[in-house]
């Protein structure tokens, strides 16, 4: 059982929702952002993402934009990134850790080498935001055999006819794009999620986790309330962003836990 | 030509969108859909009669198609060497091949019932164009522009403002083509019901590279024509800048099957190929990568981080190129070699005055490399070099390059 398999399974036998948290890797530095890796489960992070830098994050907004070029301006790299990964897991051998970026610096790397260095590093699972199910045998397929986890996401633009084929490869848990748009845009609304997520279960048993515009714990809670779980990234960026101590961005991450888990 | 032995080149993309390794379709799921839909109306448009003869009646009435193909006989004198021919189609309206495709587009928008036209400009052309047949369907239009091509185009901007058109100055990354590509990706994935990408070159996820090239193929089929009439048969080499790739494309492509024909690609090579990577020369200075939803050669650093290349052209200015372009590179069918911002300088000035053409930066590329080889070959090898567009927009980039005092005229 993976290690996200067995958070699922654990969390629904105390029955909660997944608060899921996205940061960037090395945004603001290094230090710090180890710092705040390693202390988002006591804050009550179930999974974490931790977000690979790209020069061209198509799918991000301004806010996650901004972290990647923080991030790389102080010299972070996808081997820094597994880095930071592997000093986690020297303190932490339950909590996921779900890589998140694009796909170049992967390919650039050379998959095998990505997915050995990867699996090694602790890492349990990937999502990779330009590789829909057409491009499956460039990393998915690798991935799944290696013992990752990929998980892929369904967002409102997946007709009926199409979920099949997004659900087929998918392992870990699927994540619902709550919006049609950018990551910190739009406020994701629990009245237009729940059919949506309604859909997706009937069609997979695997757990599903919404993301993309979820900044607040009261918003956290809705969406939690009729999924899986609910995803955070671009308001916990904006905290780092705006220079919050480590201690203050644990602390709001603690908020949106809270709200999430109350759900 | 048509033998068991005998392979096609002019078989690709794929059902998966590949030419050989390269294209494909690396968009978010967002976009997925989007671009299937694309593909099916697209598919649907290109066996309908009524698609092509609304587009040959604007490439005739509106564009001014066929464009010339002319033989630059000063300038033939003046190399020594090979015959050359230019085909014009710096005429068409609007300056530049671009106009080609975004009718295409456009009419293909138009079908899908769609209301809203996005696009990403580097130098300006493809913005100009696509702002310009916006205004004649009165659809809306928002162009993205880095800032600073914003900038060094200003008269583009203004041209584009005038046709109605809403320009985005982008300030991601270091505000040029790339970097409006992805912002006009984004407004994509947020206006996925009313909007259209009408993207400007042989790039993008499947099946832009291929829709692109065949609306651009017109250039080629013109070729094709004009030559046998002038000549009597096909042209020895063919000779193209290269950015994104698609006038390029648009050359090459129907010759692909034609051994005898060379085919020369020029990039950019901005301030020289090196390690300092101060060129756009994804063929010659980078190596295969995934961005903007294909796999194709590209600049970037050991981690796949992408480069932001360097051109006096801003048309140039892109570290991707198109992935057919990739292919016929690995496969030999097309070279591609590089040119300097000073080699091309060089050849702008020659053009205007040995033909009284004022060329674009962008065909000035080619144009430098025809200068470079021509010489060598003999008179009755006949060159045609695409000269792709006008130099309007780039005067006063030339003026300051030369260092000519233009600040009174503005
Ligand atoms: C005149 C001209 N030529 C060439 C290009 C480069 O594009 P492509 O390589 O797609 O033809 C541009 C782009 O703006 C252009 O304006």
């Amino acid at each position: 059982m993976s290690r996200i398999d067995a958070k699922f399974a654990d969390l629904k036998s105390r029955g909660k929702k997944a608060f899921v948290s996205y940061i960037m890797a090395g945004d603001p530095d290094y230090d710090r952002s180890l710092e705040i890796v390693r202390g988002l489960p006591a804050a009550g992070v179930d999974i974490i993402e931790l977000g690979l830098p790209f020069t061209d994050p198509m799918a991000d907004g301004p806010t996650i934009q901004a972290a990647g070029q923080r991030a790389l301006a102080k010299g972070m790299s996808l081997q820094r990134t597994l880095d930071m990964a592997r000093a986690f897991r020297e303190q932490d051998d339950t909590t996921p850790l779900v890589l998140m970026g694009y796909y170049n610096p992967i390919y650039s790397r050379g998959v095998d080498k990505f997915l050995e260095d990867a699996k090694e590093a602790g890492i349990d699972g990937l999502i990779v935001v330009d590789l829909p199910p057409e491009e499956d045998d460039e990393l998915c397929i690798p991935a799944q055999a290696a013992g990752l986890n990929f998980i892929r996401l369904a967002t409102p633009t997946t007709d009926d006819e199409r979920l099949p084929k997004v659900l087929q490869n998918t392992s870990g848990f699927v994540y619902y794009v709550s919006i049609t748009g950018i990551t910190g845009a739009a406020q994701a609304q629990a009245k237009d999620v729940a059919p949506e997520v309604a859909r997706i279960k009937a069609k997979t048993d695997l757990p599903v986790v919404v993301g993309f515009g979820i900044r607040s714990p009261e918003t956290a809670r809705a969406i939690a309330g009729v999924a899986d779980g609910a995803v955070v990234g671009s308001a916990i960026v904006s905290q780092i962003a705006e220079g919050a101590s480590v201690s203050d961005v644990l602390e709001f991450v603690r908020g949106l836990a809270e709200g999430a888990h109350s759900a | 030509m048509a033998n068991e032995f005998f392979n096609s080149f002019m078989t690709g993309p794929d059902e998966k969108g590949r030419f050989g390794d390269f294209g494909g379709r690396f968009v978010s799921e967002t976009l997925m859909p989007l671009i299937l839909r694309l593909e099916k109306e697209y598919e649907k448009a290109k066996d309908d009669d009524s698609f092509w003869a609304e587009m040959q009646d604007l490439w005739t009435h509106y564009v001014g198609r066929p464009s010339p193909l002319y033989h630059a006989e000063r300038l033939s004198q003046h190399l020594g060497g090979a015959k050359i021919y230019l085909k014009r189609d710096e005429l068409n309206h609007t300056g530049a091949h671009k106009i080609n495709n975004v009718l295409g587009q456009i009419i293909l928008a138009r079908r899908m019932g769609k209301t809203r036209i996005i696009a990403e400009t580097g130098a300006g052309q493809h913005g100009v164009a696509t702002a310009t047949v916006c205004a004649k369907f009165g659809l809306k239009c928002v162009v993205y522009m880095g800032a600073h091509d914003v900038k060094r185009q200003a008269p583009n901007v203004f041209r584009m403002r005038l046709l109605g058109a809403e320009v985005v100055p982008v300030t991601s990354g270091r505000g040029t083509l790339k970097d409006a590509m992805n912002d006009a990706l984004r407004d994509w994935v947020t206006n996925v019901n009313d909007t259209f990408y009408c993207i400007g070159t042989v790039a993008g996820p499947h099946p832009y590279p291929a829709m692109v090239r065949d609306f651009q193929s017109i250039i080629g089929k013109e070729v094709r024509e004009q030559m046998q009439a002038a000549e009597g048969r096909l042209p020895d080499t063919l000779i193209a800048a290269v950015g994104g790739g698609s006038n390029a494309m648009g050359l090459f492509y129907p010759f692909l099957d034609d051994k005898s024909v060379n085919i020369i690609g020029v990039e950019a090579g901005g301030k020289g190929v090196d390690e300092k990577m101060e060129h756009c020369s994804s063929l010659t200075g980078g190596r295969p990568g995934v961005l903007h939803g294909n796999r194709t050669y590209l600049l970037q650093d050991d981690d796949g981080q992408i480069l932001e290349g360097y051109s006096i052209s801003a048309g140039l200015d892109y570290p991707g190129i198109g992935p057919e372009h990739s292919w016929l590179h690995e496969i030999g069918r097309a070279k591609y070699v590089a040119i300097t911002d000073v080699e091309a300088l060089e050849a702008f000035q020659l053009s205007c005055s040995m033909e009284g053409i004022i060329p674009a930066l962008e065909p000035s590329h080619a144009l430098a490399h025809v200068m470079k080889i021509a010489p060598k070959l003999p008179s009755d090898h006949i060159i045609c070099m695409n000269m792709c567009g006008r130099g309007d927009k780039d005067i006063f980039t030339v003026a300051r390059a030369l260092g000519f005092d233009m600040s009174d005229a503005i």
